[in-house]
C-alpha cells in the first residue's frame, strides 16, 4: 500500500512538473515556430509544429516603418535605465548594508513601497509634469520613470551583495593603507562586479518589458513594446509574432544568465 | 621605537560602557596579550588602537605620536583578523603585497618582501593560489605574512588562531611567537585562550567587564593574581577559595586549620592552586568526590567544609571516591583576598 501511494505521489509530482513546464514553454515554442516561418505559413491553417527556418516574418518586421527606430529607442531607454538605477541603487545598497542610521527600517520599507502604487495611477500626473518640464516624449524622460521602477530591485540586490562581503575585508584593506574609497574600489568592487552586472541586466529587462508608461509618456519616440501595442489591432499576425519574439528573447536570455543573483535577492542561498 | 601608550581610554556604545578608563603602556618590541572572556572589551580596545573604532574618551599614542584621530592607514600598524580576511579575488602573492602596492613601492621591492615573508610563514609554494584554494591554516599564514610584509611598528592580532583546530593552533602558536620575536615589532594579541596567553606573552593584561584587572608577566599573573577574578579565571583548574576567620596576630582559621596570613584583622578568603598541595599528616580535611586520572597527574575534586575544592596530585597515588584526604597547602603559595574589595591582601 505504501509503495502504491509512493508511486501515485511520484506520478502526481511528475505530472505537475510537466504541466508547469508546458505552461511556460509551449507559448514560447509557438512564438518561435511562427517567427521562423514565412508570413504565408503563419496566416494559413492548419499550423505546423516544426519551424520552417524562413526569415520572411523577421524581414517584414525589420522593414515595417518605425519598427527599427522603436527597437533603437527600447535599447536606449533600457540602457539609460540600467546605468541610472545602478548609479543610484548601488550606493543605497551599500549604505543599507554597512551603516546604521535612524529610519533604516523605514527607508527599506519605502523602497519597496515605490512598487505599491499602480503605474496607471501615476501615469496621468506624470504625463502632465513631463509636458510642463519638456520631458514628455523623450527617451530620457521615459528612462527616468523606468529607473524609478528598477531602483527597488537594484537596491535590494546590491544590498544583499554588499552584505555578503565581510566587513573585515574592508577593515583589512584600511589597515593596509587604503582609504574608505580605495578599499571600495580595490576590494569590494572587484568582488561584487558580477552581481552589479546582474543587477544592471535586471534593470535593463524591467525597462525592456515595460509597456504602460512607455505607451502613455511617448508619442513619436515609442519603444518597441509601446509601438507593438499601438499597432496591435492593425498589424498582421506574423508581425505580432516576430515582435513578440524579439521582445521575449533578450529578456529570457538575460534573466536566465543572472538567475543566481535574483535568488540571492530574495534571500535564497547563493547556488 | 614603537611604545604604545593608552591614556584614559573609555568607550560607550549608547548606554553600554564597553571600556572604563583604560591606562596601559606597552614597551617597544613587547608581546602584550589582552586576555579575557568574550564581551570583556579586549577586541574593542584593539580596534580602538587600530583605528577601526573611535574611543569615546582618551588618547592613544604610538611611538611618541598621538594617533587616535588618524585613519588606520596612517597609524603604522598592521592587523591580523580572526576570520583571516584574505582577499578572495587576489592571489596569495598579491594579498601579501597588497599593502606594499598601496605604498607604491617598486615592483622588485614588493617581490623581495613578499617572497621573504612568505618564506618566513612557509607559504612560498602557494604564492600563485587564490584563498579559495587554501586551508584555514594556510589562510591564516597568508594573513600574518601580509601584516609582516608591511614591516609595521605595531602588529595587532585579534584572536588569530581561534578558528584553527587544536593541533594546528599549538603549532602556529610556537611559530608565530618565533616569527614575531625576530621581527622586532611591538605586538598586541587578543585572545580568550589562557594557554595561548601564558605561552606567548611577555606580559598579559587580564580584562574583565571593560577594565584591565592586572597587567603583569604570565608567571606573576599566575602566581600573584591581583584580584580574585584573575585567580578564578587563570589556571585550569583555577584557584580554590575558602573562608578564613581572623584569630589575631596574623593567624587565620581555615576549615579548622590555623594558617599564617596577612596582618589584617578581618575575615578574608584563603586561596590556593590545586597543584600547590600535597597529601600529608596535617592539613585541610577533604572528601574526594570525583577522581580523574589525567595521565600526567591526578585531578581530585573534593569537598572541604561543603565547598568545591580541587587538588592536582601525583598520578601514582591511589585515591578513590569517598576517601578522606588530608591536604597540606605549601605555605608560600597561599594567597589571600579581601571578600569586600576582591583585591589581593599581602
Amino acid at each position: 500500500m505504501n509503495a502504491q501511494t509512493q508511486s501515485s505521489g511520484r506520478f502526481l509530482y511528475t505530472a505537475s512538473v510537466i504541466l508547469l513546464c508546458a505552461w511556460v514553454i509551449v507559448p514560447l515554442y509557438f512564438l518561435l515556430i511562427n517567427t521562423l516561418s514565412s508570413p504565408d505559413t503563419v496566416n494559413s491553417f492548419p499550423k505546423s509544429f516544426v519551424p520552417e527556418f524562413d526569415l520572411g516574418s523577421l524581414q517584414f518586421f525589420a522593414g515595417f516603418a518605425g519598427m527599427l527606430t522603436a527597437l533603437k529607442n527600447s535599447i536606449l531607454v533600457a540602457g539609460m535605465t540600467m546605468i541610472m538605477s545602478i548609479l543610484i541603487g548601488a550606493p543605497a545598497g551599500y549604505a543599507l548594508s554597512r551603516f546604521d542610521f535612524p529610519g533604516k527600517g523605514l527607508f527599506r520599507l519605502l523602497i519597496l513601497l515605490t512598487r505599491a502604487f499602480p503605474l496607471p495611477l501615476l501615469a496621468l500626473p506624470l504625463a502632465v509634469m513631463f509636458i510642463r518640464t519638456g520631458l514628455d516624449d523623450t527617451v530620457f524622460g521615459l528612462a527616468l520613470v523606468h529607473t524609478t521602477l528598477a531602483i527597488p530591485f537594484s537596491v535590494l540586490i546590491t544590498f544583499s551583495l554588499f552584505s555578503g562581503i565581510p566587513l573585515e575585508l574592508e577593515e583589512a584593506a584600511w589597515t593596509l593603507g587604503c582609504t574608505r574609497l580605495t578599499a571600495f574600489t580595490k576590494v569590494v568592487l572587484p568582488l561584487i562586479l558580477p552581481g552589479i552586472t546582474a543587477s544592471a541586466i535586471f534593470a535593463f529587462v524591467i525597462s525592456w518589458n515595460e509597456v504602460f508608461a512607455a505607451a502613455v509618456l511617448t508619442i513619436e519616440n515609442r519603444t518597441l513594446t509601446a509601438f507593438l501595442l499601438q499597432n496591435l489591432d492593425t498589424s498582421p499576425l506574423h508581425l505580432k509574432f516576430a515582435g513578440g519574439f524579439i521582445l521575449v528573447v533578450p529578456a529570457l536570455i538575460f534573466i536566465f544568465a543572472v538567475r543566481k543573483y535574483l535568488f540571492a535577492m530574495w534571500g535564497i542561498a547563493n547556488r | 621605537m614603537a611604545v604604545i601608550e593608552i591614556k584614559n581610554v573609555a568607550k560607550r556604545f549608547g548606554e553600554y560602557q564597553a571600556l572604563h578608563d583604560i591606562n596601559l603602556t606597552i614597551a617597544d618590541q613587547e608581546f602584550m596579550v589582552l586576555l579575557g572572556a568574550s564581551g570583556c572589551g579586549k577586541s574593542t580596545l584593539l580596534r580602538i588602537i587600530a583605528g577601526l573604532e573611535t574611543a569615546t574618551e582618551g588618547e592613544v599614542w604610538i611611538g611618541g605620536k598621538r594617533i587616535d584621530h588618524l585613519p588606520p592607514k596612517d597609524r603604522g600598524i598592521a592587523m591580523v583578523f580572526q576570520n583571516y580576511a584574505v582577499f578572495p579575488h587576489l592571489t596569495v602573492f598579491e594579498n601579501i603585497g597588497f599593502g606594499l602596492r598601496m605604498q607604491k613601492l617598486p615592483n622588485d621591492e614588493v617581490t623581495r618582501r613578499v617572497e621573504r615573508t612568505a618564506g618566513l610563514m612557509h607559504i612560498d609554494q602557494l604564492l600563485k593560489r587564490y584563498s579559495g584554494e587554501l586551508s584555514g591554516g594556510q589562510r591564516q599564514r597568508v594573513a600574518v605574512a601580509r601584516a609582516l610584509a608591511m614591516e609595521p611598528d605595531v602588529i595587532l592580532m585579534d584572536e588569530p588562531l581561534s578558528n584553527l583546530d587544536a593541533l594546528l593552533r599549538m603549532e602556529m602558536r610556537a611559530e608565530l611567537k618565533g616569527v614575531l620575536a625576530e621581527s622586532n615589532t611591538t605586538a598586541i594579541y587578543v585572545t580568550h585562550d589562557q594557554v595561548e596567553a601564558m605561552s606567548m606573552a611577555d606580559r598579559i593584561s587580564v580584562m574583565h567587564e571593560g577594565r584591565i584587572v592586572q597587567a603583569a608577566s604570565p608567571i606573576d599573573v599566575y602566581r600573584d593574581p591581583a584580584e580574585r577574578f584573575v585567580a578564578g579565571f587563570i589556571g585550569n583548574p583555577p584557584m580554590n577559595f575558602l573562608d578564613a576567620t581572623p584569630q589575631g596576630a596574623g593567624q587565620f582559621l581555615v576549615a579548622g586549620q590555623s594558617f599564617a596570613g596577612p596582618s589584617a584583622n578581618k575575615p578574608l578568603e584563603f586561596a590556593i592552586r590545586p597543584e600547590d598541595m600535597t597529601l600529608s599528616e596535617t592539613g585541610l580535611t577533604a572528601t574526594a568526590k570525583v577522581v580523574e586520572p589525567l595521565g600526567a597527574h591526578l585531578l581530585v575534586t573534593c569537598e572541604v567544609e561543603g565547598k568545591l575544592f580541587r587538588a592536582v596530585l601525583d598520578s601514582d597515588l591511589r585515591v578513590s571516591m569517598g576517601d578522606t584526604l588530608t591536604l597540606a597547602p605549601m605555605q608560600d603559595r597561599i594567597r589571600w583576598f579581601d571578600p569586600d574589595t576582591q583585591i589581593a591582601v599581602k
